[in-house]
């Protein structure tokens, strides 16, 4: 969308009754203006770390279904952790964490670990670039959008941005990419909403040239982009650095630890006063192919337990960090991965690109616990089964924009994610601007017969409102909708023809409005 | 007035947005750009210094005015066919340059090479610098043609990482596959790297066996080294588990480093490929006729020829011209050339073709490459003319080694680009380029290159890799003309000319130390040449020119290639 569509766009918003400090600003006109003051308290000091682990983790052996473990071993018993060695879970024995976790395991004993189960979306892409692509665009799987979530939501946040920004109202990067990079969820509709720093207190003092106007010529098109870079930077230097050098880390991070260093130049920025709301930090070598663990008799070391080890160690130092400096309040964060990993293992002691894949939310405030079931394993598997989405990944942006961010529900429908998402009940409930959901009101039976030759009947409890049954096969990809459509309260039960369907595993989702759950069925 | 709000005030002002959506960065390809005319037929236009630079940019890594004037005294015919006439023989392998008091390798004596074997664990990371510090080399040597550039072309596109390669020399084997072939046969080329030990070890060939076949090589195979992912590339998932079996059963020797095929790893079913494939099923072999299996593999994806094409052109063209590729380059530059590039899979002719286009010569295409951290140290230190040592090896391969350090602080750290798919700048839609540029790396680059032109960089304790500002100014004809200088100075550095006010300033503020008169620097210079041995005067002129270079090394116009 250009920029002028957006604002015209924008504007009957402007005129919903809109209270700062109790006082309607119904009754001014819509003036740009008043869109930034209205933004402005909307700026509530939130913030949120987007925490990347590139390359696809291995979500099965990273929060363990303790409870498939005889159909985990079956496929995938080089390199399942033994199930002596899987970290409990306070309250919960169904799931465990990777024997690395302990910095998590701990969190999430206290209360500050929410993790969401199977997270992925319908007909998942098994390229790592397309794969990121979707994340941080936020699109359908079959959508080419440029633009990604967090800048949009930035740009929506930030009237206007770049032009005449900073400023003093907002003196402060929109988001900040620790690295050499910026990500790409950052890209907003007209530009970058964020700037990369690898070290906030240094920087290059340029000298002021006059500037030429560039040629209308594709070499002047970048020499735009460039000059855009340089005066961002030169404009956020003094900021940054006066942050960086306003606070100091309370907590002992762990050494040769890059995420760790990372997360610790985040709580020095945000201690130090800055009003950045979205972080992003990255850490990769998660395509575990092979060497996942160093062997089949020790499934417990290897590269990925040295990953999680730095995962966790990193994010259990800098939550202690913020409660030190006393913003652990207003900070959160999650891990996501652009794939989870195949259930079967191969022969080289790794696995190959999958699907579906747990998304781990901290902070203090978050609802402790876990969103959704344990992904069911099937007792056969083969190579080309996956781990199903029980939850679409733009369901845990909305919570992040909607009850963390107060982004409006309309806004995050229309521009930020494109469609509607149901928020998942990530946050605390005296945070969230909705009630938080379960899936306790919604019932969907084990389909029966199963496994079943040509037909098989679905049975559900609908709360009544609006229900979708989907069928996806065993790659996630979305076969058919069996249901969608408006029902009444009640029981119902959907005949499936699987007549034309392949033998294998798939997996059936109902999704109503208070909640989604799905159940795995096997076609003869 | 603070100097911040000064410097913000001025650059914002002066910004020129004419389109506030697409004006400053792409949120999709720009597609309001005259990309010029789009003739692969060759360039008949006029060969001045401004067509013999931009072949230069684009083709090597760095120039001075030496090397402007040998290639302006050719016609544009015989300039690429000089540029493309790469050495017969490969490079001399790396040397052991890593010997120190502390350590020394026991058996390889200091100046001579390692790759012959064996790896000794204890020097593996000696090693692997010093392949690195020889890549270095290769790129800051003075020669005028084009398999460097060719060299990291492959490079970027068989993306592997030194450093997850294990084996040195194994990683030595895989970068001169690249050098010998990067303007060789792509077919047989390809055959090379699925069998190639780095690649094998990199994305699991090495362990792919059939009792549960690793997909990682035959998923890359497909969507990153041959058909890509677009519209026209609509292999499957079942595809790749397929041709992930026709590969199984290769291994490494780990004491020749060279891979072999070990049937008995090799799952010998047959493989039934999709309609995409014309349903091709490619007949299980067995015993060492599994490996012909991979040919087969192979001439089915090769029958895929304008996917294939392509996709390899267009990637050359970004590379070589501009990422933006529209419908009008894409019918009349990238499928004519992929339509000659299918006949034999030759890469010179194609590249070649590109080269001596009317396409590539057009003005329009000038300067619009953002150069990758490599050609920002590399065109520095030819521009200056660096000097690195010609003994002791020990420091020699120290020196280059700084280089590389310092393309990795900005952000390219050759050998090992972030994963499979190389750097985001060839790959990154719509940023491209754009993408070695954020608010960390830009003034990294900057800094780097005014540090080696003004204060030099330290790679060893008293020695310093710096450029000779006198010797930049003197290459040039009259530098005691401070117009003329700058002229001449922004013609070799910048691919966009300054305005004559902007000249003036920076001649004002900098040659001419704060006044208005060239007598000025003229009077400086040439009491300098007077008594070169003078101190003072001496420093007079460097100051005036590291004045000068600095600002001109500041602008955003140096980023751009």
């Amino acid at each position: 969308m250009k920029r002028k569509d957006f604002l015209k766009k924008a504007l009957p918003a402007a005129a919903v009754p809109f209270l700062i400090n109790g006082i309607s600003i119904k009754s001014m006109a819509s003036t740009p203006m008043l869109e930034a003051i209205k933004r402005a308290s909307l700026k509530n000091g939130r913030v949120f770390v987007l925490i990347q682990l590139s390359g696809g983790n291995d979500g099965l052996n990273t929060i363990i279904p303790v409870d498939q473990y005889s159909n985990l071993s079956a496929a995938r018993s080089n390199i399942l952790i033994q199930q002596s060695k899987v970290l409990a879970l306070n309250g919960n024995s169904a799931t465990g964490m990777h024997p690395s976790m302990t910095g998590l395991r701990g969190m999430y004993d206290s209360g500050k670990v929410s993790i969401i189960q199977s997270v992925g979306y319908p007909n998942p892409n098994f390229s790592h670039f397309r794969a990121t692509d979707i994340w941080h665009s936020a699109s359908d799987s079959n959508q080419y959008v440029g633009s990604g979530w967090g800048g949009r939501y930035l740009e929506d946040l930030y009237i206007g941005f770049p032009t005449g920004y900073p400023n003093t109202n907002d003196p402060d990067p929109l988001a900040i990419s620790i690295g050499y990079s910026v990500s790409t969820a950052l890209m907003g509709p007209s530009t970058s909403t964020g700037i990369a720093i690898s070290n906030p207190t240094s920087f290059y003092q340029l000298v002021t040239g006059t500037v030429d106007p560039a040629p209308n010529t594709p070499a002047g098109h970048e020499l735009t982009y460039v000059r855009l870079v340089l005066q961002q930077t030169q404009s956020y230097n003094d900021t940054v650095k006066a942050a960086a050098l306003a606070a100091t880390n309370k907590a002992t991070y762990p050494t040769r630890n890059s995420l760790g260093d990372q997360l610790k130049i985040v709580a020095n920025l945000i201690a130090g006063g800055l009003q950045t709301p979205i972080y992003t930090v990255n850490i990769g070598g998660f395509d575990t192919h092979s060497s996942q663990v160093s062997s089949a008799g020790s499934t417990e070391t290897g590269n990925h337990a040295d990953l999680w080890k730095k995962v966790s160690d990193a994010i259990a130092a800098f939550q202690s960090d913020c409660e030190q400096l006393g913003i652990a309040d207003r900070v959160a964060g999650m891990t996501y991965s652009e794939f989870g990993r195949r259930i079967k293992s191969n022969a080289s002691l790794g696995t190959d690109h999958g699907a579906a894949a747990p998304v781990i939310v901290f902070g203090k405030n978050v609802n402790p616990g876990i969103i959704g079931a344990n992904p069911t394993i099937p007792s056969s598997v083969t190579v080309n089964d996956n781990v199903p989405m029980q939850y679409d990944f733009r369901q845990v942006y909305a919570a992040v924009l909607e009850d963390w961010f107060q982004a409006s529900v309309s806004k995050t429908d229309s521009d930020l994610l494109f469609k509607h998402f149901d928020t998942l009940a990530i946050f605390k409930s005296t945070l969230a601007v909705k009630k938080a959901q379960n899936s306790s009101s919604i019932i969907l039976m084990q389909n029966y017969p199963n496994p079943f030759k040509d037909y098989t009947n679905i049975e559900f409890v609908s709360p009544g409102g609006h229900v979708e049954l989907r069928l996806f096969d065993n790659q996630g990809r979305m076969l058919k909708t069996l249901i969608d459509g408006n029902v009444s309260k009640g029981s119902y039960t959907e005949v499936l023809d699987g007549t034309n369907l392949p033998a294998g595993n798939y997996y059936y989702q109902l999704i109503t409005a208070t909640g989604q759950v799905g159940r795995h069925l096997v076609k003869l | 007035m603070q100097r911040r709000e000064f410097l913000t005030k001025t650059l914002a002002d002066k910004i020129p947005v004419k389109d506030p959506v697409l004006g400053l960065q792409n949120q999709k390809l720009p597609d309001h750009l005259d990309l010029g005319v789009a003739s692969i037929a060759p360039f008949t236009g006029s060969w001045g210094r401004a067509e013999v630079i931009h072949l230069l940019r684009r083709t090597l890594f760095g120039f001075n005015k030496a090397d402007v004037d040998f290639f302006a005294a050719m016609n544009m015919n015989d300039a690429v066919d000089y540029i493309m006439n790469t050495p017969v023989n490969p490079p001399l392998p790396p040397l052991n340059g890593y010997n120190t008091i502390q350590l020394s390798d026991p058996n390889i004596n200091a100046g001579t090479t390692w790759v012959n074997g064996p790896d000794d664990n204890q020097f593996t990371s000696q090693r692997r610098n010093s392949l690195y510090s020889w890549w270095m080399q290769q790129i800051l040597n003075p020669d005028r043609n084009i398999r460097e550039k060719m060299n990291m072309f492959w490079h970027n596109h068989f993306s592997t990482e030194v450093e997850n390669v294990g084996s040195p020399i194994i990683a030595y084997n895989h970068h001169k596959l690249l050098r010998d072939n990067c303007l060789g046969n792509f077919r047989s080329f390809i055959k090379s790297i699925t069998t190639d030990p780095a690649m094998l070890v990199y994305l699991n060939g090495n362990v792919n066996t059939k009792t549960a076949p690793d997909e990682n090589y035959a998923r890359e195979l497909m969507e990153l080294f041959t058909l890509g992912k677009g519209a026209d590339s609509q292999y499957t998932e079942d595809d790749v588990k397929n041709a992930a079996k026709v590969l199984t059963g290769w291994r490494i020797n780990n004491s020749t480093y060279t891979s072999f095929f070990n049937a008995t790893n090799h799952e010998t079913s047959n493989k039934t490929f999709s309609s995409f494939f014309n349903s091709t099923i490619i007949t299980g072999q067995s015993g060492a006729n599994g490996a012909l299996e991979t040919d087969d593999l192979l001439d089915m994806i090769f029958s895929k020829s304008d996917v294939v094409a392509r996709f390899i052109v267009r990637k050359l063209y970004r590379y070589f011209v501009y990422y933006v590729v529209d419908s009008n380059i894409e019918t009349n530059i990238i499928i004519p050339l992929a339509d000659d590039f299918k006949t034999n899979w030759d890469i010179k002719p194609v590249v070649t073709a590109l080269l001596k286009s009317q396409h590539f010569f057009d003005a329009n295409n000038m300067g619009c490459n953002i150069k990758n951290p490599i050609e920002v140290i590399s065109t520095c230190s030819k521009a200056f003319n660096i000097q690195y040592p010609n003994s002791p090896v020990e420091d020699q391969y120290q020196a280059w080694y700084a280089m590389f350090t310092l393309g990795a602080y900005a952000g390219m750290t050759i050998g090992n680009p972030p994963n499979v798919s190389g750097w985001p700048a060839y790959y990154q839609t719509p940023q491209f380029t754009e993408t070695w540029l954020n608010s960390d790396t830009l003034p990294k680059r900057i800094f780097i290159t005014v540090a080696l032109m003004a204060v030099g960089y330290e790679y060893k304790t008293g020695k310093k890799l710096q450029a000779d500002v006198i010797a930049f100014a003197q290459q040039f004809t009259n530098p005691e003309d401070p117009t003329k200088l700058i002229q001449d100075t922004i013609d070799l550095l910048l691919p966009i000319d300054l305005s004559a006010t902007s000249k003036t300033t920076l001649k004002q503020s900098t040659l001419l130390f704060g006044q208005t008169s060239d007598y000025y620097w003229t009077t400086a210079w040439n009491d300098y040449i007077a008594a070169p041995t003078d101190a003072t005067k001496k420093g007079t002129v460097t100051t005036g020119l590291q004045l000068m270079l600095k600002y001109l090394l500041d602008l955003a116009e140096n980023q751009l290639s």
